[in-house]
């Protein structure tokens, strides 16, 4: 086909010189600044991955610890850090989410364009950005100063972390809800609560409920706010409510600085389970997006 | 109102040899019908489509165009919404290629060279191809920057001919007297009418061959669409109009020619494809229109 | 739950209307209840700053201006926490000056680059990296990371020995845990906000701008430059500010590899210390004043990271609302 047009000798054909190559150039760095993302995250994967699976198996996820000195790592389990993420996280969830998605539906269904609902939801995307470990020492503060260590200190930290993610998430979610839906069932008579109860939530809570996990994930992995809440410890305890604890986080992070490989190992272990954890709570999230989210951005 | 005096002086070779065997446009009031001697020849063709489809991914939203633009006219597409107007306006200048899965089945000839070729290229079609929105769109930038944008991608750097540029696209434009003395400010603080003028002169400075319009007075007011209609029968004598209008008024007003498009129903997948119905010199199409669907709409009978 | 009914408007008041049985839910009392459950959320940022600065009132009242004196030694009562500062800062700027192109070349090339089907898995890759947790990073970073660099760091040690500028900052003693590599692991770190936050501002472009700059005959850099830029290039500030009060906060990666040492140098690879791993690392056994110092120092990194955060969301809020006002 020719690519010069009428008898003028127009050129259709690209632009040569630096244009094109600048362009190109630019292409490539774009493509490049990817790639540079995938490398640290593959070599996290594939060490964590390749140090840990040795270490994994049922009797380590449920077996008791053993001093840290103690080689082989595959002998020593496990189960008081596995059992306090699971109590820890649970509790902080069970905070957090409820009080979340009602802040939430304050903001969206009451609030409005008031200005308290303006200062709360900005405040609130702030309170993301409170380093995790603050929160531990305002816990430390106005709990364990009176309270004790325990868990549910642990609980209260993780749940003010995972409270203004939670409301954000909802927040969104909320607000994709067509009017015509709440619209519909005032005109049928019903209250506010039970609108926003009985349709509005309904609508959105496969977002609702994948913002949770994604929240759930993040409390998890955070080892901040434990420090000075659960003061890390070897033995478990199943009561969540008084004593100190551990979790994963905890766990590995005590490891990690001990010079002795048995505990670097479990240190490694530990990383896997957690990471997987992460991932299966992450995996979780997308899936009830997919499947549940009847309105989704 | 006076055709703006001066040529650019660029190395482009630009289309003045056709422009003596186009004959003058006539006012409304004395033209006459199709006389054999005054049809533009072939030379004077810068598109031709021969039934053309286009499609978005599997749909296809425009079937069985065939027609030729020609040097130095205005031509308006109008028909009803949907019908596809400016799918096909913006085939000619290859910018249906952002919209992924968008592909055009047949031949589109610029000037003779198909314009879907191999070794063509998008940016030097719509360096030569031009268009103008239906919102104006002016950059974040001065309006010197806006003007200037286009000659700076294209290589000219030196500050005397930018400065020449500008001027001349704005005098092009008819908007130099308004902002001359306001160049550094933001583009965004002209009126819709100002800031569509600040387009246009955008899409001069970079000497196109033809400018596509589309719909670029549905957001004006009727004094700034008057102005405008105005700068197309300035203009119309150095490149080659091509505008979507839903106003048919306004295709009476300005376009040597007119294409009908309208909608076809299928009633299996009720999607919508457009297709062109009639096209032909503008007096014939509203005053004697062949195809019948022609008549409904133009007399008002269809919207 | 209460069982406050509120008076139905189309009822006359005080008569028994037939819906009122049927509302088991309080309108009034939840109402209130999602009301303090948002209040929840000031209340705490509020509680936050009192009790830790009450916590830490004794470290300020002992040390006075001190606390900004280069002069940390709990053992002789010396309180100075200026090291700590500068440490969080410099492994903040380290963090942004890597991880800003890096995150805004990623989020152009979703927005303008790749077709939207092949988004998806670039997204999930940004999200992978996302969900990694700190302590992860941290063991990561100490026990594989550190030892690798180690070797980099020696060798442009060796090369820029005695150079003026570049000799002072990346010149020997190197170490493996250091500024510089708390600043690498930071920026991995950060990376997902700043590019997921980046890509939302530049979504928010119109695309009748990119259009009109296409028209043109622009190549795609001159239409990111000429259309794009300038519409949210303030978002992206934002976007950064964001990444940066992360960076600044961000606690268990950088202690376990920053090399715990209370020092100001410009030595980027040479241990350092910064506010948030000096916490993490001695709260643990401090007590009396020590303590205090070191709930002092998590009040200056609360209120730091309150500001930035404001000021960033502010930016990012505003031009988000550019858009939707056009």
């Amino acid at each position: 086909m020719a690519v010069i047009a009428g008898q003028q000798g127009i050129d259709l054909r690209e632009p040569k010189g630096w244009r094109r190559t600048s362009n190109r150039i630019a292409t490539f760095l774009m493509v490049l600044a990817f790639v540079l993302v995938i490398i640290p995250l593959g070599f996290v994967l594939f060490t964590v991955i390749a140090k840990g699976a040795s270490i994994i198996s049922w009797q380590f996820l449920t077996g008791q610890p053993i001093p840290p000195n103690v080689e082989p790592a595959g002998v020593g389990g496990l189960w008081p850090a596995v059992l306090g993420t699971i109590e820890i996280t649970a509790l902080a969830t069970l905070f957090a989410v409820p009080l979340g998605i009602l802040g939430a539906v304050y903001l969206n269904e009451y609030g409005g364009r008031g200005w308290l609902a303006a200062l709360i939801g900005f405040m609130s995307d702030v309170m993301t950005g409170v380093p995790s470990i603050v929160m531990g020492l305002f816990i430390f503060s106005i709990w364990v100063l009176h309270f004790g260590y325990s868990g549910l200190a642990g609980a209260f930290a993780l749940g003010c972390l995972m409270l203004p993610v939670v409301i954000r998430s909802t927040d969104e979610m909320l607000k994709l809800v067509p009017n015509s839906l709440r619209e519909g069932s005032y005109a049928l008579g019903a209250t506010k609560a039970r609108v926003t109860v009985t349709v509005v939530l309904p609508a959105a809570i496969g977002g609702i409920v994948s913002g949770a996990l994604l929240a759930v994930a993040r409390a998890a992995g955070e080892t901040a706010p434990l420090l000075f809440t659960i003061l890390t410890v070897t033995t478990a305890n199943p009561n969540v409510f008084s004593g100190p604890t551990t979790s994963l986080p905890s766990q590995i992070f005590s490891n990690a600085t001990q010079p002795y490989t048995g505990a670097q190992d479990r240190a490694w272990g530990a990383a896997l389970t957690l990471i997987a954890i992460c991932f299966i709570l992450m995996i979780a999230a997308r899936i009830v997006t997919a499947r549940f989210s009847r309105y989704s951005r | 109102m006076e055709q703006p005096e001066q040529e650019t002086v660029t190395n482009l070779p630009r289309t003045e040899t056709a422009t003596q065997e186009v004959p003058m446009p006539e006012p409304a009031a004395l033209r006459r019908p199709d006389a054999a001697a005054q049809e533009p020849g072939p030379e004077d063709r810068v598109f031709e489509t021969d039934k053309i489809s286009i499609y978005y991914g599997s749909f296809r939203a425009v079937t069985d165009v065939t027609l030729s633009i020609y040097q130095n006219e205005i031509t308006a597409f109008i028909g009803p919404s949907g019908c596809g107007k400016t799918t096909v306006l913006r085939t000619l200048n290859r910018m249906n290629d952002l919209i992924p899965g968008a592909h055009v089945e047949g031949d589109v000839r610029y000037r003779g060279a198909s314009l879907y070729g191999k070794d063509v290229s998008p940016i030097a079609v719509r360096r030569r191809i031009g268009m103008v929105f239906q919102k104006p769109n002016p950059f974040p930038k001065s309006i010197y920057d806006n003007v200037a944008y286009g000659p700076r991608i294209n290589g000219e750097h030196n500050k005397k001919k930018l400065d020449e540029i500008v001027e001349q696209s704005l005098r092009g434009a008819a908007l130099w007297d308004e902002v001359k003395d306001r160049l550094g400010k933001s583009g965004l603080g002209l009126s819709g009418g100002q800031a569509q003028r600040l387009c246009i002169a955008r899409t001069l400075a970079v000497e196109p061959d033809v400018v596509l319009m589309d719909e670029p007075c549905s957001a004006l007011d009727p004094i700034a669409t008057g102005r405008i209609e105005d700068l197309m029968q300035e203009i119309k004598s150095k490149y080659t109009i091509v505008i979507v209008t839903h106003n048919m008024q306004q295709a009476t007003r300005v376009s040597d020619r007119t294409a009908f498009y309208s909608v076809l129903v299928n009633p299996e997948s009720d999607t919508r494809t457009g297709v062109l119905v009639e096209y032909g010199r503008t007096q014939q199409i509203f005053e004697d229109p062949h195809d019948s669907r022609t008549q409904s709409y133009v007399t008002g009978r269809m919207g | 739950m209460s069982t406050v009914t509120q008076a139905d408007p189309a009822a006359p008041a005080g008569s028994a209307h037939p819906l009122d049985q049927r509302r088991p839910l309080g309108d009034r009392g939840f109402a209130i209840l999602a009301l303090a459950s948002g209040l929840l959320v000031l209340v705490i940022l509020v509680l936050i700053a009192i009790t830790t600065t009450q916590q830490a009132s004794s470290w300020f009242t002992t040390e006075g201006w001190k606390i900004f004196t280069n002069n940390w030694d709990p053992a002789a009562n010396q309180f100075g926490a200026l090291s700590f500062i500068y440490g969080t800062i410099i492994t903040a700027i380290i963090a942004i000056v890597m991880a800003v192109p890096v995150s805004v070349g990623i989020a152009l090339l979703l927005t303008e680059v790749v077709p939207y089907r092949w988004s998806r898995p670039i997204v999930y890759v940004i999200d992978l990296l996302a969900v990694i947790p700190s302590v992860v990073w941290g063991l990561w970073g100490i026990l594989v990371f550190a030892p690798w660099i180690q070797h980099i760091y020696a060798h442009i040690g060796n090369v820029v020995q005695g150079v003026p500028v570049l000799g002072s900052l990346f010149g020997p003693p190197t170490s493996g845990a250091s500024f510089f590599t708390a600043g690498i692991i930071l920026a991995f770190m950060i990376t997902p906000i700043v590019t997921s936050l980046s890509r939302e501002v530049i979504a928010t472009v119109p695309a009748i701008d990119k259009e009109g700059a296409y028209a043109l005959g622009a190549t795609r850099l001159e239409m990111i430059r000429g259309a794009v830029w300038p519409h949210s290039q303030g978002g992206v500030v934002g976007a950064v500010l964001l990444g940066l009060g992360r960076a600044m906060g961000e606690t268990i990666a950088v202690a376990l590899v920053i090399g715990s040492a209370a020092v100001i140098t410009p030595h980027l690879f040479a241990p350092g210390y910064n506010m948030a791993a000096v916490i993490a690392n001695q709260f643990g056994e401090a007590s009396g004043v020590f303590r205090a110092a070191l709930m002092g120092i998590g009040v200056l990194l609360f209120v730091i990271t309150i500001i930035v955060n404001i000021v960033a969301r502010t930016i990012v809020d505003r031009s988000a609302r550019r858009k939707r006002g056009a």
